[in-house]
């Protein structure tokens, strides 16, 4: 088959493209944070005393920066899956959250006297928070990259990371609702670690899963 | 000098961008012409791109321009209209390069220039050589419902409703086994070379 014949095959026929199955990529991924939840629930459990932390500036200061990383995240993955689109000035926005968080954490480490910082940074749960929140993004990342690959990213481990960030911000959504630690030091520390192992693995599954 | 050069590759660039994004807009409308006409003029496009990046390959060269192609057909749902169609287009086919470039195992290949976007798409190539593998046998390995979707309506023309009724399916099935089936054609052909 010579190219013309291609293309007279491709031209023929309804030349309107499919539509693009959101519903389907929506529910997929709201099965992935579904799958999260239940996760934590069964295995961490929710917090026993989270009716009276949702009364605390400092509870709703953690959800709203991983919340607002797990947004422009999401945006970003939108973007990165529609070839000729970039990215760069949403990745930039990213640092809106990150400068609002570490400013509250430098802020509440200095108000602080000098023998209680080391508590608000390492808190009690520092060695488990960043695997954990890496954990339960297992479920949304696959999700993610599966709803992906009904488009078309072209730079795959960009895309692949963008996946992974946007996965990783929405588990640690999800770990606020069983996470004893309130500090804006340590959310400011280790949840962006966990965050950052999920942005990894998903920079590194991105090129094996979302070729096409 | 280098000043009227510059100015005049913009303009080059931009009739490329007017011309073909107006004929796919038509064609993804459901222009048939229209898109005809866009993807021929894409892919002389395409050849003068790829040759240009293929130069030690040139025998490959009309195989991605055909890999291409249908990359572009089975992706046109994902165009963001507020984007260049250029730039979209450009994507894919780097996309499509890259991954054929990583497939060879030659990264060296890769030091060549690969970002001048713009420059891209002001020369067309309408001198297809012969490609080298035949798309119609890669076609026959398709699984058979997909196969003979494509077949009727793309080849034999015959319209979706004849199509279902010879398969037994309903029409929304031959719709989605064209498209699956197209999309598992560009899988072979990465698996194939």
């Amino acid at each position: 088959m010579n190219t013309d014949e291609l293309i007279n095959m491709l031209a023929s026929g309804d030349p309107r493209p499919p539509a693009i199955p959101v519903q389907r990529m929506l529910t997929l991924v709201a099965c992935g944070v579904l799958a999260s939840v239940a996760l934590m629930a069964t295995f961490l459990g929710v917090r026993a005393d989270l009716m009276q932390v949702l009364a605390m500036p400092a509870f709703w200061l953690k959800v709203l920066f991983v919340l607002a990383l797990a947004l422009i995240g999401w945006r970003l993955t939108a973007r990165l899956s529609h070839p000729g689109l970039y990215g760069a000035a949403l990745a930039a926005l990213l640092a809106v959250p990150l400068a609002v968080i570490w400013t509250m954490a430098a802020w509440s480490l200095m108000a602080a006297a000098p023998g209680e910082r080391s508590e608000l940074f390492w808190g009690s749960t520092w060695r488990v928070c960043p695997f954990l929140i890496a954990g339960l993004s297992l479920p949304i990342l696959i999700a993610v990259l599966r709803a992906m690959r009904e488009l078309a990213p072209t730079r795959l481990r960009l895309a692949g990371a963008a996946a992974g960030l946007s996965a990783g911000a929405a588990a640690a959504t999800v770990y606020c609702l069983h996470c004893p630690e309130m500090a804006p030091p340590f959310v400011a520390f280790w949840y962006v670690i966990g965050i950052l192992l999920a942005t990894g693995a998903g920079a590194l599954l991105g090129p094996r899963l979302l070729r096409w | 000098m280098q000043r009227i050069d510059k100015a005049n590759i913009r303009y080059d660039v931009e009739q490329a961008e007017i011309r073909l994004r107006a004929l796919f807009l038509q064609g993804i409308a459901g222009d048939e012409a229209a898109y005809r006409q866009f993807l021929q003029a894409t892919a002389s496009h395409l050849r003068a791109f790829l040759r240009r990046r293929l130069s030690s390959w040139p025998d490959e060269v009309e195989d991605l321009v055909q890999e291409s192609l249908l990359a572009i057909h089975n992706q046109r749902g994902t165009y963001d209209t507020a984007a260049p169609l250029t730039a979209w287009m450009i994507a894919i086919a780097k996309y499509k390069l890259i991954d054929w470039l990583r497939r060879h195992a030659r990264r060296d290949s890769l030091n060549d220039p690969l970002d001048e976007d713009n420059e891209a798409f002001t020369t067309a190539d309408g001198d297809a050589h012969e490609a080298q593998r035949d798309l119609r046998k890669v076609l026959d390995l398709l699984p058979e419902q997909q196969r003979a979707a494509i077949l009727h309506t793309k080849v034999d023309g015959w319209s979706v409703r004849e199509t279902a009724v010879a398969l037994n399916i309903s029409e929304a099935s031959v719709k989605v086994a064209v498209h699956r089936g197209l999309k598992a054609l560009t899988v072979k052909l990465r698996n194939e070379s």
